[in-house]
C-alpha cells in the first residue's frame, strides 16, 4: 500500500469515519427492511445485497483492498471462485430431488 | 531464524511476506466459513417449508443488532490504531487498541447472554437443524473473536515494546492483526442477516 505522509493518513481517517457511518446506517436499514412486507425471495435478495455492500466497504477501505497490489486481488478472486464452487457443489445434490427446489 | 521481508517489500511480489501470509490464511478462512454457509443453505433447503424462519424466531434481533454495531465500531477503532501509528502517535494507538478490546469484550458479553438465554429455555444445537448450524457458525465466530482478542491484547501489552526498537516492523504487525480483525467483522456482517433476519 502506498500510504506514507501524515497528510495522506489524515485524509484516510476521514474516509474511515464516513465508512463507519455508512456501515452503521446500512445495519439499521437491514433491520428496518424486515418490517417491510417483502416476499421471501425479495427479503433474501435485499438482505444479502446490503451485506455485500457492507462487506465491500470493509474490504475496500478498512482492509485497503482499493489500493492493494494486484497479486492480493488475484488471490482473492481465485478464493471467491472456489467459494461459489463450494456453495454450488453441496446444494447441487438437491437439484434432482422433487419438490425441494 | 529471522523471517525475511517483514519491513521492506519482497522484490518479486512487491509485498511484505507477512501480508501475503495473512491474506493466504484469510483465503483459507473464507473456505472454512464458506463450507458452513453452504451447510446452512443445504439444511435450509432440506427443512420443511418455512421451518427455518420459524425456528429462527427464538433469536434476539435487538441484541444481535447491538453486537453488529459493536463489531463495526471495533473495526474502525482497529484501523484508527494503525493510522495513529502511521501518524507517529503511539499514545492514541494504544487508546484505539484498548477501545477495540472493549468492543470485542462487549460482543462476547452479549453473546454470553444470548447463549445462556437459549440454554435456559432448553434450546440446544440438537433441538433442530437451524439451531445446530446457528451454534456452529456463531460458536466458530466467537472462537475467532477470542483468538483476535488474545493477539490484540498481546500487542497492547508486551508486544508493544517493539515500537521503541523497530517501529516500521511494529506498524506492519498491527496492520496484519487489523486485516484478521476486519475479516472477523466481515464474517459477522453476513452471519447477522442470514441467521437473525431471514
Amino acid at each position: 500500500m502506498s500510504i506514507h505522509t501524515t497528510t495522506d493518513i489524515k485524509s484516510h481517517v476521514k474516509v474511515y469515519v464516513m465508512v463507519f457511518a455508512a456501515l452503521a446506517v446500512l445495519t439499521l436499514v437491514t433491520v428496518g427492511a424486515t418490517y417491510l412486507n417483502l416476499s421471501k425471495g425479495e427479503a433474501i435478495f435485499l438482505a444479502l445485497s446490503i451485506a455485500t455492500v457492507k462487506g465491500s466497504l470493509v474490504t475496500s477501505y478498512f482492509m485497503h483492498l482499493i489500493s492493494e497490489r494486484a497479486m492480493i486481488r488475484w488471490l482473492l478472486m481465485v478464493t471467491v471462485f472456489f467459494f461459489f464452487v463450494l456453495m454450488f457443489l453441496l446444494t447441487s445434490s438437491l437439484f434432482d430431488q422433487v419438490n425441494v427446489l | 531464524m529471522e523471517i525475511p521481508y517483514t519491513i521492506e517489500e519482497r522484490p518479486d511480489t512487491g509485498l511484505i511476506n507477512s501480508k501475503i501470509g495473512i491474506w493466504l490464511f484469510l483465503a483459507s478462512e473464507v473456505m472454512l466459513f464458506g463450507g458452513l454457509f453452504s451447510a446452512y443453505v443445504f439444511l435450509r433447503l432440506g427443512a420443511p417449508d418455512g421451518a427455518f424462519h420459524e425456528w429462527g424466531q427464538v433469536l434476539n434481533v435487538p441484541l444481535a443488532t447491538l453486537n453488529t454495531l459493536l463489531l463495526i465500531s471495533s473495526s474502525v477503532t482497529m484501523v484508527m490504531s494503525w493510522a495513529s501509528l502511521k501518524m507517529n502517535n503511539f499514545k492514541q494507538h494504544k487508546i484505539y487498541m484498548a477501545l477495540t478490546l472493549l468492543c470485542a469484550t462487549g460482543f462476547l458479553v452479549i453473546k454470553y447472554f444470548e447463549y445462556s438465554a437459549k440454554f435456559h429455555h432448553g434450546l440446544f444445537p440438537a433441538t433442530n437443524t437451524f439451531l445446530a448450524i446457528y451454534f456452529t457458525l456463531t460458536g466458530l465466530h466467537v472462537l475467532h473473536i477470542i483468538g483476535g482478542m488474545i493477539v490484540i491484547g498481546y500487542f497492547l501489552g508486551p508486544g508493544s515494546r517493539m515500537w521503541a526498537t523497530e517501529p516500521e516492523h511494529f506498524i506492519n504487525r498491527i496492520e496484519t492483526v487489523g486485516l484478521y480483525w476486519h475479516f472477523v467483522d466481515l464474517v459477522w456482517i453476513f452471519l447477522f442477516p442470514v441467521l437473525y433476519l431471514l
